[in-house]
């Protein structure tokens, strides 16, 4: 398995080479949809110029990187190319390694089941087989390193790539079972950009599930568990937050940062929904509405976790897109981290209701983005709507790309505890239906 | 006229004789003697000592003519109380009459209209307006009698604790490359500058409070200046009057380049004279024909000044200037000559009485056999000016003078050309700005200096302050000149913070010898929030002038002793050193086209965008809170009726 994921890795490095030496690599960086304020390489470069000027990043409203990337970049400016190719490189094998022993489990899980006599006799074939099996973790690879999305934004050198490789790493971490690399590498991704914070949850029903300790408020051990697992977390989280303010030596960073992911100053053009909201908002009512979307993206995470408290994995992958579609200024990048998941639900496939019909528009979308926008921008014939249009059917796209995966998802479990073939109570074949 | 002067002598003898009293006990408790006069003005607000009995103080020392006037306010209030009425009649008497034969005065009042033919065919005329008031307004004490100065900006100025305030609006932009310098530079639009005194703690209210007043007292929108276009320049605007304050912190800067300047602007700068427009040379100024000109700036100047060549003692010094360039080919039905009266519609006929000086120059120095136009009436009155690094000769017409008027009693100065347009030295330094890309996502702000002198660099310092809206870039910021990379000395830049402050980019540049440099800096438009914009989105966002202060070398010395008697328009920008003098120029606003949301969406975009976030949470919901069962269909409707007539019959149902 090694020889063909090393033959993919280079593909992707050469295919990113050969784009960051051609004249489509500052078109690239330009684009709204591929880089946005908080995470866009100018910006980056710009922050250490003002360094340089020994002027502080964020006394001004361009820089909003962590200080831990300025300080990165600080040394590896010249070798920026380099970083993110092998940040992408490493976000890969990390998703590969992650996806591998998860498959494992999988099957061992089913394995049991299968001894045990759990699934109904009908359902032999969703069971999975390892010959289907055994690419998958390739593919994973393969759908993060070559996907378009992933491409642009690592050409772009948007440092969209850095966050998705730790939190390529935490999900590796946690699958692997390190509680304490797990909580380090989540204490990173949520210091980059706030909202991985609510993988805590998934990772924390996925350690508690690998160390059989139940779910159950009513026992120490779950309780120990979990205040371990967040001490781990928080401590990492205040370490990092620490080390950034004697990097700096102030805490102006905590507003340019996080007050700027949340409270959304800058209306900058991007695939999501807040830009054209919050340009179009009525004063009084922008708190509101600032308050209700913000806490729509962490909204979820209670009721998924309950609802899906045995596959945290798959809770992971929920939590991960809604992120990428209701944050504040979403990237293509974002994107590709949780499209790369799809080959691990290969199996969900035969229940997919409007697949086609949704790969359909997110195709079409995404031919359509930079038409519109050059119509809007360049052209002059065409206004904002025309733009907010198309983020508006992207945003709906991957909506419902997402709960058509939720509900494959359920519909499958359903299936298995149930059988395949339900029939109704005079014996013809039923139908299922959500109530 | 004989029983004033009467009067004023008897004035003059008492006052000397409490003076003697007073001087001891001054002596004896100093502080004291201050703090009850101090109070005691500050109580009664009235009884101050008219101007005119104060006069004769201006021989002594300063330290004698401080304490007299402490004196006087305390032992000879009631004297003063007495003789006030009476004083302030000889006052009124005593400005009507003859103003040249006062004796020195404590403020003084001079006026000046400088005239120049420009290459263009252009008339570029001048008029500055000069009070000095020696009183220490610096000291924090309060005042409250004044003569020529206008109450309502010295009030202004007391209040703030202004140190020096600069305050233009000007219509239109000054064509440097074809009309050479201004004698006072201004941007297009409105710009006011104020250094404040260092005992001002919050000086941003301050700040906030006078731009407030000042735009009352000028009819001005300048109450628009607020923290997102107001700057602290480190280096650019040093005080122009004495006190050699440096803390920038104390500074403000703001432009406001949309300002449209009118009638409604002139109106409150002409009462502010002391003349009105009543006498003397602002009697030229009627709106009509001072905006039907191509070029229109007024401004107002106040700064402290030395009083004496020691400088020992300060005064306030308030220069109202206004410039205007006439455009004669438009107005002049093809003919090239001009005259007073063609330019305002109105001529000459007195000095304003006020008035210690009243002059008229005009601009020879192309002419000097008269083969270029012809000047009429002749004045045998010749002046030789350095003026920005040139030595200019002047025509002068002393209105003080009756003779200058002749028979006609009135002064209509008449200027024929002879020849067609005469070629001008292009000016030593001379800019262009633009905005260069395309689209409405970045642009590129290209700086371009002229550095026209064949053998000399010299230094400039460029500033430019630019909206939040538009997001500079610092780091591709180039400076080249000559094709090679110019490296700034000294780069001062403040980034902008969304919708607080602006961006404020200052560097000291040395420009090569006959040169041009360029200064490019990237930046971004951002998308604002659709109350955000103007009423008319697509005009565009007009950004301030940059301003370049340079020191170029001149051709003649100039004179660097600030306290000679020089004509107005060659004395304002103090002058350091002999081979070089001090020039600022301002360079175009630029206008600026920002992407702009749909302004008639708000109701839609909220509807829609708040349909998708609820497509997301309801299919979510849906998933969450429903669970998966065999659907068992629904029975048809007879079926239905039939089980509800079934049940009210008591039979079971089908």
């Amino acid at each position: 398995m090694a020889a063909p994921l090393t033959l993919l890795l280079i593909v992707a490095v050469t295919i990113r080479a050969a784009l960051f030496r051609s004249s489509l690599a500052d078109l690239i960086s330009e684009r709204v949809e591929v880089v946005s304020p908080l995470n866009a390489w100018k910006r980056v470069v710009e922050g250490l110029a003002l360094l340089d000027l020994e002027i502080s990043p964020y006394s001004g409203d361009v820089f909003h990187e962590t200080p831990l990337v300025i300080y990165l970049f600080h040394f590896l400016v010249d070798y920026a190319e380099i970083t993110f190719m092998l940040a992408d490189c490493l976000t890969a094998v990390a998703l590969y390694l992650a996806v591998k022993d998860y498959n494992k489990q999988v099957f061992r899980k089913q394995r049991y089941a299968l001894e045990a006599d759990r699934y109904p006799m009908d359902c032999l074939e969703l069971i999975r087989s390892p010959k289907e099996m055994y690419y998958i973790p390739l593919k994973v690879a393969m759908f993060y390193l070559l996907n378009p999305f992933t491409i642009l934004s690592c050409v772009a050198k948007c440092t969209c790539g850095l966050n998705n490789a730790v939190i390529a790493l935490f999900i590796l971490s946690t699958i692997r079972g390190s509680a304490l690399l797990s909580a380090i590498f989540l204490a990173l991704a949520t210091y980059q950009s706030i909202y991985p914070l609510t993988l805590c949850v998934p990772a924390l029903l996925y350690l508690l599930q690998r160390l059989y300790i139940p779910v159950n408020v009513q026992r120490s051990s779950f309780w120990l568990y979990t205040l371990q697992y967040l001490f781990m977390f928080l401590g990492s989280l205040f370490i990092l937050v620490g080390l950034s303010f004697f990097l700096l030596g102030s805490w102006d960073f905590l507003p340019a940062v996080y007050g700027f992911i949340l409270s959304v100053p800058d209306l900058t053009p991007n695939i999501g929904l807040f830009w054209y909201f919050f340009a179009e908002m009525f004063d009084h009512f922008r708190l509101f509405f600032l308050c209700v979307f913000q806490i729509n993206v962490f909204f979820y995470t209670l009721p998924l976790s309950i609802k899906l408290k045995e596959h945290p994995v798959f809770l992971i992958f929920m939590q991960i897109a809604l992120i990428a579609i209701f944050k504040s200024y979403p990237t293509v990048g974002d994107l590709s981290l949780y499209l790369a998941f799809l080959p691990v639900w290969n199996h969900l496939y035969r229940f997919l209701r409007n697949i086609f019909l949704v790969s359909c528009v997110l195709l079409a979308c995404s031919a359509l983005f930079p038409v519109l926008w050059h119509l809007w921008i360049y052209a002059g014939s065409a206004n904002s709507n025309f733009y907010y249009a198309i983020t508006l059917l992207f945003s709906v796209a991957q909506i419902l790309l997402v709960s058509d995966y939720f509900y494959a998802f359920l519909r499958r479990e359903h299936h298995l505890t149930n059988g395949l073939y339900l029939k109704k109570k005079d014996g013809s074949e039923a139908t299922l239906v959500l109530k | 006229m004989a029983a004033s002067r009467r009067q004023r002598l008897g004035l003059w003898l008492v006052l000397c004789t409490c003076l003697l009293t007073a001087a001891a006990a001054v002596d004896a408790d100093n502080d004291d003697v201050q703090v009850s006069g101090t109070g005691h003005d500050n109580a009664a607000g009235g009884p101050t000592v008219p101007p005119g009995t104060g006069e004769q103080g201006a021989g002594r020392t300063p330290e004698t003519e401080d304490r007299r006037w402490e004196a006087t306010q305390e032992e000879v209030e009631v004297v003063v109380e007495e003789v006030q009425q009476a004083g302030d009649q000889d006052q009124d008497q005593d400005q009507v009459v003859d103003p040249p034969s006062e004796p020195p005065s404590r403020d003084d009042f001079k006026e000046e209209l400088v005239i120049r033919p420009l290459h263009s065919g252009d008339i570029y005329a001048s008029f500055q307006f000069r009070t000095v008031w020696d009183t220490d307004f610096l000291g924090g004490q309060k005042v409250s009698h004044y003569r020529l100065f206008p109450k309502s900006l010295g009030q202004v100025i007391t209040k703030f604790s202004v140190r020096e305030l600069h305050i233009s609006f000007t219509q239109g932009y000054w064509r440097t490359m074809q009309w050479g310098q201004p004698y006072l530079p201004s941007p297009p639009g409105a710009e006011l500058w104020v250094w404040f005194q260092d005992t001002v703690t919050d000086v941003d209210g301050t700040w906030k409070e006078l731009t407030n007043v000042l735009s009352g007292i000028f009819c001005a929108s300048l109450n628009f200046i607020d923290s997102t276009n107001t700057v602290q320049p480190s280096a650019s605007f040093k005080p122009l009057g004495i006190g050699n304050v440096t803390d920038h912190r104390f500074l403000r800067y703001a432009t406001l380049p949309r300002e449209i300047v009118c009638t409604e602007n002139l109106t409150p700068w002409k009462k502010l004279l002391p003349c009105g427009s009543k006498a003397g040379l602002s009697v030229l100024l009627k709106s009509e024909k001072l905006f039907h000109s191509t070029f229109h700036s007024q401004a107002v100047h106040v700064r402290p000044v030395c009083q004496d060549p020691h400088c020992k003692t300060t005064s306030l010094e308030l220069r109202q200037t206004l410039n205007v360039v006439f455009d004669l080919h438009t107005s002049g039905q093809g003919k090239r000559e001009w005259s007073l009266f063609k330019m305002f519609s109105r001529t000459l006929t007195e000095a304003c009485p006020l008035a210690s000086s009243s002059k008229v120059y005009i601009d020879v120095t192309d002419n000097p056999q008269g083969e270029q136009f012809d000047l009429s009436p002749a004045t045998p009155l010749l002046s030789q000016a350095g003026v920005l690094g040139d030595r200019r000769t002047y025509s002068v017409y002393d209105l003080t003078q009756q003779a200058t008027f002749g028979p006609t009693r009135s002064l209509n100065t008449l200027l024929r050309w002879k020849s067609p347009e005469g070629d001008m030295l292009g000016p030593l330094l001379h800019s262009e700005r633009y905005v260069a890309g395309y689209g409405l996502q970045t642009g590129e702000i290209h700086t371009l200096m002229y550095n026209n002198h064949p053998y000399r660099a010299f230094p400039v310092l460029l500033l430019s302050t630019v909206p939040w809206y538009l997001r500079l870039y610092i780091h591709t910021l180039t400076v080249t000149s000559k094709g090679k990379d110019n490296k700034p000395s000294y780069i001062h830049y403040q980034p902008s913070k969304d919708r607080e402050r602006p961006h404020l980019l200052e560097m000291l540049l040395q420009l090569p010898p006959n040169s041009v440099t360029e200064v490019t800096v990237e930046f971004e438009r951002a998308l604002l929030k659709w109350t955000e914009y103007t009423p008319d989105p697509n005009h565009g966002f007009y950004v301030g002038s940059s301003v370049i202060s340079a020191l170029v070398p001149s051709v003649v010395a100039m004179d660097t002793n600030s306290t000679l008697e020089r004509p107005l328009f060659n004395s304002f920008f103090p002058c350091k050193e002999e081979t070089s003098y001090f020039m600022r120029i301002y360079t175009e606003p630029l206008l600026v086209n920002l992407p702009t949301p749909d302004f008639s969406m708000p109701y839609n975009v909220i509807c829609l965008t708040c349909t998708v976030v609820a497509v997301g949470y309801g299919s979510l919901y849906n998933l969450l809170t429903r669970t998966f069962q065999v659907e068992e269909p629904s029975p048809g409707l007879a079926k239905r009726i039939a089980n509800v007539i079934r049940r009210m019959r008591g039979v079971p149902p089908l």
